[in-house]
């Protein structure tokens, strides 16, 4: 196709002759324009509702305010008061290791299912089907999907009812709704999925050949496994480690139904302090977790190179 | 006759880990769609004390549970206003992006930062932003924006995949064949693209259908569906939820499936007409020749 185009054009890129400079100068001019007249509405919306946004949330954690209004001012009075109440420390701990537990365990089940998918499933036709069985969960309400563990995890949930049915308890259990262990669990329920797909998207593009040659070589399947599919699969882990940590970091809902309002998450301190109409002060915090998520973000991208993923 | 070679050993435990995980995934919204039929006496676990339509029917009375109708109404207006701006700017955004343009590397990095920022740093940002201004939040208004910086970078990155994949070469002969660029776009370009577009239109709207954190600061005086429920899970001690919960999930399934559909028939135009293109492309060396 291209050697057709430069035949037509000429060895040397001489314009065609039917065309005259002025209709090819216009043209040029319209073609280099296109590309911004595209761009723009999305770059206009980023810059008005996520940008400017962001940049008023900085700007408001430095300014004053007392119970009607917000103060003009450029202090740090939000950010000392932050960080000297030891309660704050404590939530960004909760909010850190219930992280790194969701983490561990959408890893782990994310990696087998998304494992399974890539190498196990031979057709393509089943191969796409059982995906498509993992992601329409996706595209239904999450908050939904919380409340429907209610009848699970209740005091008279299935649960309860099944292990003291087999007497394996003798008093329902009090800590699996409203407790950590249901927020946890609901994290792994709606965002495992995070995991799966770009795992499963990085084994799709591991070459076969590479497995086979393992195999001629002589590695067990678990060599293979460890020394091939783990390290051509890793971009595919950071990237659904950045969805993770950053949407659990960021959560204040899942922790607010699960818990009945018992356990503390970071934006949910935001969100308090919101609804008393401290705004410099979850501003304030935003911007500390901003900070907090990005840089994990950078060291994520600076041990794995993602950006081939893209 | 070549025989399938045997399953490694380790299918087997594979297998059943992975139907677990989508009993896992499955499970608990089956259940409240079985419960969610309880009897007018019926409580929010089971047994079941009969089987009625009594909680859909508490559903629509307007004291019983809040506005659910209205804000229904506005999350599905909402979700198709969000779904058509994705599918063009995402569309159109693709485009450029081939091309090319100065600054390009920026709006890509902007466009991972909308995924990355906490959304409720956006929708705290959004609220403050419009209360400096001193203009009013809206469900129309700020949380549409709220949603398409959710929306827009799947949008994006869902079009950079499918324009990797793109043969230039179909435009190349449009352009050959005397067509104006609007004329390539329009009659080559888009239908090529068009059950990736699709697919983009679902994540679209359906991820704004169920959106919370970025919309609880910039929906303003009228709450969106998914901001009910929330206000709900508090307050509502009966079945009814769980019939919300399975009206909201039926029409989250409704829509996959229409988008499904629609996809495979784009899918099937498309195969039609590239295989027209293809035969198109074949003929031209031959000109050449002669």
């Amino acid at each position: 196709m291209e050697s057709v185009h430069r035949s037509l054009i000429g060895r040397n890129g001489a314009p065609p002759l039917e065309r005259s400079a002025a209709s090819r100068r216009s043209r040029r001019r319209r073609f280099a324009l296109a590309p911004y007249l595209q761009i723009a509405p999305l770059a206009a919306t980023l810059l008005v509702f996520l940008v400017v946004p962001i940049a008023a949330v900085i700007a408001v954690s430095f300014w004053d305010y007392d119970t009607a209004r917000l103060i003009p001012a450029f202090i740090f009075t939000n950010y000392h008061d932050l960080l000297v109440d030891p309660i704050t420390w404590d939530t960004y701990l909760q909010t850190i290791s219930v992280a790194f537990l969701t983490w561990a365990l959408t890893l782990a089940i994310g990696f087998t299912v998304a494992y399974f998918l890539a190498f196990h499933v031979r057709s393509k036709a089943w191969q796409t089907v059982l995906f498509l069985v993992c992601t329409v969960p996706f595209w239904t309400s999450n908050i939904i999907r919380m409340i429907a563990w209610i009848p699970f995890l209740g005091r008279n949930g299935l649960l309860n009812q099944a292990l003291l049915h087999f007497g394996l308890i003798r008093q329902p259990l009090e800590f699996l709704l409203f407790s950590n262990f249901a927020v946890v669990l609901a994290y792994v329920h709606l965002f495992t999925l995070f995991m799966v797909v770009p795992i499963f998207n990085s084994m799709m593009r591991i070459d076969r050949a590479l497995l086979e040659a393992a195999r001629d070589l002589g590695a067990s399947g678990r060599q293979s496994l460890w020394h091939v599919i783990i390290p051509l699969t890793k971009p595919g882990i950071a990237i659904g480690t950045i969805f993770i940590l950053t949407i659990v970091m960021g959560d204040f809902v899942t922790v607010s139904v699960m818990s009945g309002g018992q356990r503390a998450s970071v934006a949910l301190m935001m969100v308090n302090a919101m609804s008393l109409l401290q705004y410099p002060a979850a501003a304030a915090n935003a911007v500390v977790l901003l900070a907090i998520v990005l840089g994990i973000v950078g060291a994520l991208v600076r041990i794995v190179d993602i950006r081939k993923e893209l | 006759m070549a025989r399938r070679a045997r399953r490694p050993h380790s299918f087997y435990p594979l297998a059943a880990f992975f139907i677990l995980f989508v009993l896992f995934l499955y499970g608990p919204t089956f259940t409240i769609v079985l419960l969610s039929f309880q009897g007018p006496d019926g409580g929010l676990t089971f047994p079941m004390n009969g089987v009625s339509l009594h909680w859909f029917a508490s559903l629509f009375e307007q004291q019983m549970v809040g506005d659910f109708a209205g804000s229904f109404r506005r999350s599905l207006l909402l979700g198709a206003a969000v779904m058509t701006a994705t599918v063009v700017f995402s569309f159109l955004g693709g485009l450029a992006f081939r091309r090319g343009f100065r600054g390009a590397s920026v709006v890509f990095y902007l466009a991972i930062a909308s995924l990355i920022v906490p959304s409720v740093l956006v929708g705290l940002g959004i609220g403050l932003l419009f209360r400096m201004l001193g203009w009013d939040t809206a469900w129309y208004s700020s949380a549409f924006g709220a949603h398409l910086t959710w929306t827009l970078p799947f949008g994006l990155l869902i079009m950079f995949a499918v324009f990797n994949r793109f043969d230039r070469a179909y435009e190349e002969a449009a352009r050959d064949l005397g067509a104006t660029p609007w004329q390539t776009i329009r009659h080559v370009v888009l239908p090529l693209v068009a059950p990736s577009l699709i697919g983009i239109g679902l994540f679209g709207f359906t991820l704004s259908y169920d959106e919370y954190a970025r919309t609880l600061y910039s929906a303003g005086s009228f709450n969106t569906l998914p901001l009910e429920i929330y206000g709900m899970t508090t307050n509502v001690t009966t079945p009814v939820l769980y019939a919300l919960g399975t009206v909201t999930t039926g029409v989250s399934f409704l829509v996959i499936f229409a988008a499904m559909t629609a996809y495979r028939l784009a899918e099937h135009r498309r195969a039609r007409r590239g295989g027209i293109g293809r035969s198109a492309a074949n003929m031209a060396p031959i000109e050449i020749e002669s």
